[in-house]
């Protein structure tokens, strides 16, 4: 059987889904029979791939750079797996959600700084009126829920896509 | 009470009104009122005594004569002459010509369509009593109705009596209200209450405060029979506290109708008693529907409950309940005095009798109007309505409030009836009517609706709580040009989850103002959305960039 | 309980069942195996139809009914699962989640939580609807029990539980449609409160993590099932 390609990226993320994926532990060969993983930051590749059959994709939108990489990769993948809590939900990083996006900038910046009180307005991509979940800007074909989701569950998944099956997460995954 | 006795009580009225050789009635229900109708009346009694014609002209107060647009508004003889937006100034003149020819420049000749194309049983009082005088009342045969009811028919033939006349509910549901009676009546409990909903809400209708200000005494005729048929001797007018005219008039009807035994212990002498008591609402649309009308009086929070069990069963403070709303009770005198028969020849086959109408918007004539059923809108909205304002085009009119619907054009030949507007979309409602020319959108109307439910749900229940909110969210997103074709979708999502799912009538007909216009306005929709342009130029199109949302 | 009650047969899901004429359609269903999703209702409470989770059709009857207030009567058939029932409760559940700011992952009740079950029960894999996110408050004022509004669901059990069965009446709700809030007293903060006896039942029938006891940290507060035999009995007795 020839084998998937496999892509790993977090944007609005705390890289614990990623930490939780790397927990298979000894079932990472039986990913690697099924996957060759292209594109991760586990991987050092700078672009992201043209093509690509599965991303698992960790963490929330919350920049005009994560909208644009949101759409990217939408664009190359044919199974999108919103990868976590961040993704499905946008889970803490819409902690902030309800405040003014100036209140936000004032707290991390001003308020809670020791010195170099600055709001930094260059370098940085520009942050969203609020943190979303991925299927806000694109469509989602599979939601993985969990904070993070368990070895098991990414494994689960990983496996079921690789057979060609939709995995059946709702016994499996749940939020939080 | 002997026949006789009673006869002589409205004879009594009769002539003393007859001595009078001229009647100037001044319209002071809330729309006159508030254009300084008060002082027009007081000009009159002050010029009517420097005339020194006090023996011959009798001025009083009377109840909405219909025309709004156009108050204040004066009578006299109940007809023989109408008088539009007159002033102070204009006082003189009409007294002066009282035993001449009216005032050309002030008259509305008796034939103008408005008044010609209505048929008046509701309204049958409003503009030819006094509505802060019983006396008035009786001399009109006020009160005969219950006399007849209470001394020669028995409950069971008072209900049959209504089933023969077709009368449904005027509060916007339609449900025959003579077996609305009849289950009450049949309801097992000692106790029964009938209770008369005047938490009239809906924008842009004010029938039932209308009716309340010009003619009181009919109410409570019509809550009196009724409590004989169900058998109940305890009334409550639920009534919204924002109508400070109509409350202070009901409560002197109450007043006087107790002081002379219309209401009270053993009324005319018969076993039969009944009281009416007032309880005022605090502002919550939500008040209007039935189970959440029954917690307010009963002292909590008025928020409804799942029906069955239906309050004609299970209602205020469990007992067996009788709601019918003002226009409904304000029908029962009449149809007594006049006939079951005479009431169900008007109208059409499954909708019997006359309907009031608030005419709002857009429309020359703005009022009150009565009209047999099976009118068409074209004939209420050109014919009687006058067409609209700066003659600009028709667009729709909108009928039910935030329960109802859009109609469009094509449908002005269609017959106003219950069945009719439910089968395009909309409802009959209690009786509002908002009509729209070209330079109203579509969306910034159905925008408007839910923004009213959005703030009028209780609450309760979560499809409706939420689901407004979201839904007009959406809808003010689509109104900017934000919106995108999938908010489009999750917007007819949701307003199939919330018609399904809520728990009362307001979130059950929450979605139809966008249910309606997505039916007749799709277009409209769709240029806000793709072309971000809002046709009619209502809607302020932030940007017409793609914007990320 | 009278012996007079007749007994009277329905079906529920193509399945006929025997039932007591004052049962609610949920009581039957339960007793016979048949589950139906509820978010408000908690056994020894009135029911309040608010939620709507449990909502059934009923042959003949072209509006959708709640389970936990719908009595049952003889020949009524009632389907509890149907594909339109299944994906209805589906957006409601959506709209319970989009209404405040139902962070899990970061909550006391994380895996106690009825609402979080209930997304795994029903199948809700996400929240199609946009969130609302509402600025809510937390009120910490109180020494032994914290609300907070942002995991509020408006269920009212706390509100049903503190009436009924503690008799104080210190919690109720204040406001209209999606501004109605949970308050204490009138509107005051719980640690000012002069009615609240401490008896902590609030606590423990609130389905979420908007209800908890001081000082709990992410997971750690289990509601206390064991304490719902204890109230229903004391319901029963009181009526």
């Amino acid at each position: 059987m020839k084998k998937l390609t496999l892509a790993t990226i977090w944007l609005d993320g705390c890289s614990g889904c990623h930490m939780s994926f790397v927990d298979v532990d000894e079932r990472i060969l039986q990913v690697a029979e099924k996957y060759d993983i292209i594109f991760s930051p586990l991987v050092d590749v700078k672009e992201f791939p043209e093509k690509v059959d599965v991303t698992l994709l960790e963490g929330a939108i919350s920049t005009d750079e994560d909208v644009e990489m949101v759409k990217k990769i939408r664009k190359s993948t044919k199974t999108l797996i919103a990868f976590g809590d961040c993704a499905v939900t946008s889970n803490v990083p819409s902690m902030r959600n309800h405040y003014d996006l100036k209140d936000v900038f004032k707290r991390g910046y001003l308020e809670t700084s020791t010195d170099n009180d600055v709001i930094p307005d260059e370098m940085l991509p520009k942050l969203l009126d609020k943190a979303y979940p991925v299927h806000h800007f694109v469509d989602v074909d599979v939601f993985l829920q969990g904070c993070p989701p368990s070895a098991d569950t990414i494994f689960y998944a990983l496996v079921e896509i690789a057979e060609g099956r939709t995995p059946e997460l709702s016994k499996r995954a749940r939020f939080g | 009470m002997t026949p006789e006795e009673f006869n002589k009580i409205g004879e009594k009225h009769r002539n003393k009104r007859d001595e009078f050789t001229h009647n100037i009635r001044v319209c002071t229900a809330a729309a006159c009122a508030t254009l300084k109708s008060e002082e027009v009346k007081k000009a009159f009694e002050k010029e009517v005594k420097e005339q020194d014609k006090k023996k011959t002209c009798r001025v009083s107060g009377t109840g909405c004569l219909g025309l709004c647009a156009s108050g204040p508004l004066v009578t006299v003889n109940d007809g023989q002459a109408l008088y539009a937006k007159v002033s102070v100034g204009d006082v003189k003149d009409i007294v002066n010509n009282i035993d001449k020819k009216p005032v050309k420049r002030l008259e509305i000749p008796a034939d103008t369509p408005f008044f010609a194309r209505q048929t008046k049983i509701a309204l049958e009082n409003c503009g030819t009593t006094d509505p802060e005088s019983l006396e008035d009342y009786l001399a009109l045969r006020g009160y005969e109705s219950l006399y007849k009811v209470l001394t020669e028919k028995t409950q069971v033939e008072v209900i049959e009596e209504m089933v023969k006349s077709g009368l449904r509910g005027r509060g916007g549901g339609g449900f025959p209200v003579g077996l609305k009676w009849s289950t009450v009546y049949k309801a097992l409990g000692d106790k029964k209450y009938v209770i008369c909903n005047a938490d009239e809400g809906d924008p842009g209708a004010f029938m039932d405060r209308s009716m309340l200000e010009s003619d009181p005494h009919s109410i409570l005729e019509g809550m009196a029979i009724a409590g004989y048929a169900v058998g109940a001797d305890q009334g409550y007018v639920y009534i919204r506290g924002e109508y400070p005219l109509a409350i202070k008039r009901l409560r002197a009807a109450i007043r006087q109708a107790e002081r002379n035994h219309f209401l009270g212990k053993n009324i005319f002498d018969t076993p039969f008693s009944f009281n009416v008591e007032l309880r005022l609402g605090a502002g919550a649309f939500v008040c209007g529907e039935e189970t959440a009308l029954i917690a307010s009086i009963e002292g909590k929070r008025g928020t409804p409950r799942p029906r069955p069990p239906y309050p004609a069963q299970y209602g205020l403070w469990g007992c067996p309940t009788l709601i019918n709303n003002v226009e409904t009770l304000s029908n029962i005198a009449p149809i007594f005095r006049k006939g079951a028969e005479y009431y169900a020849s008007i109208g059409t086959e499954k909708s019997k009798g006359t309907k009031v109408f608030a005419l709002a918007g857009s429309i020359k004539n703005t009022g009150l109007i009565e009209v047999p059923m099976g009118i068409t809108l074209r004939e209420i909205v050109f014919d009687i309505g006058g067409g609209i304002l700066g003659d600009k085009k028709f667009k729709a009119v909108q009928t039910g409030g935030p329960s109802g619907g859009c109609i469009p054009e094509q449908f002005l030949d269609m017959p106003v009836d219950y069945e009719s507007l439910a089968g395009v979309g909309s409802i009959m409602g209690s009786g509002g009517m908002i009509v729209m020319d070209e330079t109203s959108c579509m969306i910034d109307v159905a925008k408007y609706f839910m923004d009213f439910c959005k703030s009028e749900s209780c609450g309760k229940c979560v499809p409706c709580r939420v689901g407004t909110a979201q839904m007009h969210r959406l809808l003010v997103l689509i109104s900017e040009g934000k919106a995108s074709m999938r908010d489009f979708e999750l917007l007819e999502e949701l307003c199939d989850v919330v018609k399904s799912t809520s728990l009362c009538g307001l979130g059950m007909t929450a979605p139809n103002p966008v249910l309606s216009t997505i039916r007749y306005f799709k277009d409209e929709y769709i240029a806000h959305i793709v072309d971000k342009v809002c046709p009619a130029g209502v809607c302020v199109m932030e940007s017409k960039e793609e914007v990320v949302l | 309980m009278s012996s007079s009650v007749n007994i009277i047969t329905l079906t529920i899901d193509e399945k006929q069942v025997g039932a007591r004429e004052n049962q609610t359609i949920l009581e039957v269903a339960r007793e016979n195996g048949v589950e139906i999703p509820t978010m408000c209702e908690l056994k020894g409470l009135t029911p309040s139809g608010g939620c709507r989770m449990c909502v059934v059709e009923v042959a003949g009857i072209p509006k959708l009914l709640p389970a936990c207030m719908t009595t049952v009567s003889e020949g009524m058939v009632v389907t509890t699962n149907s594909e339109r029932l299944k994906k209805l409760r589906k957006n409601i559940l959506e709209l319970f989640f989009s209404e405040r700011n139902h962070i899990c992952a970061v909550c006391a009740s994380n895996g106690f939580c009825e609402l979080q079950l209930m997304a795994q029960k029903v199948e809700m894999s996400h929240v199609h609807y946009p969130y609302l996110y509402p600025h809510c408050e937390v009120d910490a004022s109180h020494n032994r029990f914290v609300l907070d509004h942002n995991r509020c669901i408006l269920c009212t059990r706390c509100v049903r539980v503190c009436d009924e069965i503690e008799g104080s009446h210190t919690l109720d709700i204040k406001g209209r449609g999606i501004e109605a809030q949970v308050i204490t007293d009138m509107d005051q903060p719980w640690g000012d409160s002069e009615t609240c006896t401490l008896c902590g039942k609030c606590v423990h029938v609130c389905p979420t993590g908007a209800l908890i006891e001081r000082g709990m940290a992410v997971g750690e507060m289990s509601k206390r099932k064991q304490l719902l035999p204890y109230l229903t009995q004391m319901r029963e007795v009181k009526t």
